[in-house]
């Protein structure tokens, strides 16, 4: 079995399908939310194992497994893992289950919900750890389906046109991310003489491609993922999206499936296309600089409590981008971390909105006010998750940006600067709308609202403790990272590996 | 007395032997429609399958065909190309009488014992024109076929069916006039009907290269037609949404395949000393067909009329394999035209037991609630328009991943970018069916929930359940028939 250990890992929610599936009607909402439970956490135990089997001192990539699929068509099952897809994969598998403990209240068509909530368990792994660049596309565009159902059939009020708007997004960035990868085979096939899609060697393929090409290739890859992050100005799905859908669906949304573009743009922008990455770094982090200022007082003017969250996702993730495409060691390592925090800061910030929500009904920040007197540890937990949000040191989120401000700073003092700016923008909304929230006159109808049920404890508490350790240990996580970021900036920028902004020891607990 | 020798053609009947059972299983239905007192339509269905049967089996024995290239005096071509084409239109025939029993169970006077041995006429027809090897047989085998479909459009007798008749009989015998025009022109350029004599002598440069031009183009027009390729589609919409929904997806699927099996011969043999003339004519009616399909199938209202658009889409992409003009543009094209069949096919079936009991009830709003009342049915549904719309698991994504990386293989691509592009807009109309399954309640009172007929839709439903676990299995595992279509894609000549 440890040979097979990522096939495993991606595929075992799918085992939990099956028992859905054949336990059918007769299957209780109850039966089903724990079948659907312990599938995802043996998931989680499974990654955890990939984690142990993880060496950290290996190069390349780890735990590879080939398999033959359509060998005429270059075709191969090829999945491995490195320090970036690792803790991706980590974050995944670690959301899913909170993420089914959340929807327990979920009591419409229970066990198609589910479903969908495994099935892109599976496509989000598989997406992660795949390095055939076609069944990485199939992954990629598994995703849209579930989680077009999830909006369209759990969501709020217009979760019709968000579904439909988040599926055509998607769809047609990876439109173009198809045709690129199509080219790139039709030339490993002239390069090699028999076509593939293992990225491992299309990246050498790429090398000989003349420069306007592989830039071509590179804008083509660029859009599917800039869609996805969401990278400014094709940001304009994602609130919509984020809105109407229901709790469990934002937090996968924000906290997992974001993160396949950044993910993705680290993974084959870079590596496959250096040139063209240093060529179009500039243009890409002014997008990601104003991506990063327009999200944070986007969130400032919003009434939507939501929507709010929305945009400061927007925000984090120009963070992210900026960060990446700096190619110092300190900023791309600090992308892979902030990819990391933001997903527990933002899905643990969807999971107490979905709370309040489910008391109040509302998510209008006018309509709420001095829920801290009636609730006072549902605001507790949620004013621990903001400052987290906002990077306030000793939590996670700070680390990451961090070394993103520093690392860009270092080779851009403008975007550096700009950046800076942002995070004091979002302590603005982070604080703003907590107090409307949590302070003022409280509503007569909120008077009675029952604080955290052992359930939601049972969601949030593993949520925020991470929040904590990432925020004292980044190490646990940067320590993996750093060697595949290594690699990366060996690749795209070598001039800049030796940048260094000092040594920087960021671990409280050492 | 004088010694006298004629040397008589060595007639093999073996190869035609398909053709030959399906003829004789359709006279045999018609005689049974004339003298039983009362016709018994699982009769009718026994008949019909026991003939496709045979021929499917005789198909099968052609795999292994080592005898020689062409029988019958060079007319009927027998490779492993027209053997899979075969097996792919017979099973299409298996599976539109199927639904024409189920809907005669509940509709008698729409589905007449006649549908039987026409549909069976029709598929003699498109099995032979898909090893047609001469221009002539080509086109016979295209009139069998033709003629049978008109009247099958018609034969519920409904207003719309008739009406929808009339229109495909008047704008087939205009594109039978160019097919014919063309195979002239082609004789004249050429001195022969022959497919591989057509192409010895453009490639000897012994024939006219403008009236061979000419030919192309009439052939072109004339086979644009039969697949429904923009600007030859205007008959689709009005077809597929008169006929009865049996025979719409019969028709769908087989005519399309057996049309694209006979272009593809005529294109990469008998025109392939043209092929750089040809490639940009294909490529232009690629993109009108992707776009226009794409784009008119928005404005649908009827699930019918909307997979016609589909489909005229889906002809475009095809053609997008078949613009690589090699064997792995033309095992693509197979591929795509395998998987089209069973998502269409299926995706029809689903829409004769929504409508069952109440034809003409196939709006979107139809589907409305559907998923609440009938899950699997729901389900799918759901698998074949993600097929349609190319999104992994399903056998569509692998068509188009296949067909769009033939093109980008001579360097096609940018319409490529066209074609993806389309595919999103696609997308959109494949997602209203199923925002409208799933996301919308249904309607109050229906009367398809009629207990009539519930018993006969059996057979449909396993039907159905069936292709959509083809659709997913051959989205997970293509390779279990791509082997086999890159042996066939080598057109022997």
């Amino acid at each position: 079995m440890s040979g097979r250990l990522l096939t495993v890992t991606t595929f075992l929610p799918l085992v939990g399908v099956a028992f859905l599936l054949i336990g059918g009607r007769s299957l209780g909402d109850r039966q089903a939310r724990w079948i659907a439970l312990v599938a995802s956490l043996a998931t989680f135990a499974v990654s955890l194992a990939v984690w142990g089997d993880f060496d950290r001192a290996a190069d390349g990539f780890q735990l590879v497994e080939q398999a033959r699929w359509v060998e005429s068509a270059g075709l191969s099952y090829l999945m491995g893992v490195d320090g970036v897809s690792l803790w991706l994969v980590l974050l995944s598998t670690f959301l899913f289950p909170v993420a089914i403990v959340a929807s327990w209240p979920v009591d419409r068509d229970v066990r198609l919900y589910l479903t969908s909530v495994l099935v892109l368990e599976t496509a989000v792994v598989g997406s992660f750890l795949a390095l055939d660049l076609l069944l990485f596309f199939l992954f990629f565009e598994a995703i849209l389906v579930p989680m077009y159902l999830l909006i369209g059939g759990w969501g709020g009020e217009r979760r019709v046109y968000a579904a439909i708007k988040f599926f055509l997004f998607t769809m047609a960035g990876s439109a173009f991310l198809l045709v690129a990868i199509l080219v790139l085979y039709a030339k490993s096939q002239g390069a090699l003489g028999q076509g593939t899609f293992d990225f491992r060697q299309l990246a050498v393929v790429a090398d000989a491609l003349p420069l306007g090409t592989a830039r071509w290739l590179f804008l083509g890859f660029l859009v599917a993922f800039a869609v996805k992050v969401p990278l400014f100005p094709l940001h304009t799905w994602l609130p919509d999206a984020h809105t109407e859908a229901p709790t469990a669906g934002s937090v996968l949304l924000a906290g997992v499936l974001l993160k396949v573009g950044t993910y993705g743009l680290i993974r084959f922008n870079l590596a496959l296309f250096p040139e063209a990455s240093r060529h179009f770094a500039t243009t890409i982090s002014i997008l990601a600089v104003i991506g990063i200022v327009y999200g944070a007082v986007a969130a400032l003017i919003q009434s939507d409590v939501k929507r709010l969250v929305a945009y400061s996702s927007v925000s984090h993730l120009g963070f992210v981008v900026l960060g990446m495409f700096a190619f110092t060691q300190q900023a791309v390592t600090g992308s892979v971390l902030q990819m990391v925090n933001h997903g527990l800061a933002t899905g643990a910030l969807f999971l107490l909105v979905g709370m309040v929500y489910d008391r109040t009904h509302t998510r209008e920040l006018s309509e709420m006010g001095g829920l801290a007197s009636v609730m006072p540890w549902l605001l507790g937990a949620f004013l621990f998750t903001a400052l987290a949000s906002a990077g306030l040191p000793g939590l996670n989120g700070f680390v990451g940006e961090f070394l993103i401000v520093a690392g860009t700073f270092a080779v851009d003092h403008v975007s550096g600067s700009v950046a800076v700016v942002a995070v004091v923008l979002a302590a603005v909304y982070v604080l703003w709308s907590y107090q409307r929230v949590a302070f003022g006159p409280i509503h007569d109808e909120h008077r009675d609202l029952p604080d955290l049920s052992r359930r939601e404890v049972v969601v949030l508490a593993p949520v925020l403790a991470l929040l904590l350790v990432f925020g004292v240990a980044p190490s646990l996580v940067t320590r993996d990272v750093d060697p595949a970021t290594e690699r990366v900036i060996a690749r795209v920028a070598p001039d800049r590996a030796t940048i260094d902004i000092g040594d920087v020891d960021l671990d409280v607990a050492e | 007395m004088i010694a006298q020798t004629i040397t008589t053609p060595v007639l093999d009947f073996e190869p035609v032997l398909p053709e030959l059972v399906v003829v004789g299983a359709a006279l045999l239905g018609l005689l049974y429609e004339a003298f039983a007192r009362k016709s018994d339509r699982r009769v009718h269905l026994a008949l019909a399958l026991a003939g496709l049967s045979l021929a499917a089996a005789a198909t099968v024995r052609l795999w292994d065909w080592d005898g020689a290239a062409a029988v019958l005096g060079g007319t009927v071509a027998v490779d492993r190309f027209s053997v899979v084409a075969r097996l792919i239109v017979l099973i299409a025939a298996v599976v539109g009488l199927v639904y024409a029993t189920a809907q005669a169970a509940t509709d008698p006077d729409g589905v007449p014992g006649e549908v039987y041995p026409l549909v069976l006429f029709a598929t003699s027809g498109m099995t032979l024109i898909s090893a047609a090897n001469d221009l002539i047989v080509v086109f016979l085998a295209l009139e069998i076929l033709s003629l049978s479909l008109y009247v099958l459009t018609g034969i519920g007798g409904r207003r719309r069916s008739i009406e929808a008749s009339m229109k495909y009989f008047l704008l087939g015998a205009f594109s039978s006039a160019f097919f014919l025009y063309g195979v002239a022109m082609a004789y004249g350029a050429t001195a022969t009907t022959k497919i591989d004599g057509v192409a010895q002598a453009l490639s000897g440069q012994t024939g006219s290269r403008a009236l061979a031009l000419l030919a192309m183009a009439f052939l072109v027009i004339g086979f644009g037609f039969k697949v429904s390729a923009a600007p030859f589609h205007m008959w689709t919409p009005d077809v597929y949404q008169g006929a009865p929904t049996p025979i719409t997806a019969y028709m769908s699927a087989a005519t399309k395949v057996a049309a694209f099996f006979a272009l593809m011969r005529v294109l990469t043999v008998a025109l392939q000393p043209l092929t750089w003339d040809w490639t940009p004519v294909i490529v232009a009616i690629a993109v009108i067909s992707i776009v226009l399909g794409s784009i008119v199938a928005i404005a649908q209202t009827d699930v019918k009329r909307l997979l016609a658009y589909s489909s005229i889409a889906h002809a475009g992409f095809v053609l997008t394999a078949i613009t690589a003009a090699d064997a792995t543009g033309i095992a693509a094209a197979i591929f795509y035209l395998a998987s089209y069949a069973v998502m269409t096919l299926g995706a029809f079936g689903v829409v004769l037991l929504v409508e069952r009991g109440d034809p003409g009830r196939t709006t979107i709003d139809d589907f409305a609630g559907l998923a609440k009342r009938r899950p699997g049915l729901a389900a799918a549904m759901t698998v074949f328009l993600l097929s349609l719309a190319g999104i992994p698991p399903t056998s569509g994504f692998i068509a188009k991943v296949s067909a769009f990386s033939a093109a980008v293989g001579v360097d096609l691509w940018y319409l490529v970018v066209v074609a993806v592009v389309a595919s999103v807009v696609a997308a959109f109309f494949y997602l209203r069916v199923i925002v409208s399954m799933y996301m919308r309640p249904g309607r109050e009172a229906l009367p398809a929930e009629v207990p009539a007929g519930e018993a006969s839709a059996g057979a449909p439903t396993f039907v159905v359940a069936l292709l959509a676990a083809v659709t997913i299995v051959l989205g997970v595992f293509p390779g279990l028939l791509v082997g086999l279509f890159e042996d066939a894609a080598i057109v022997r000549w």
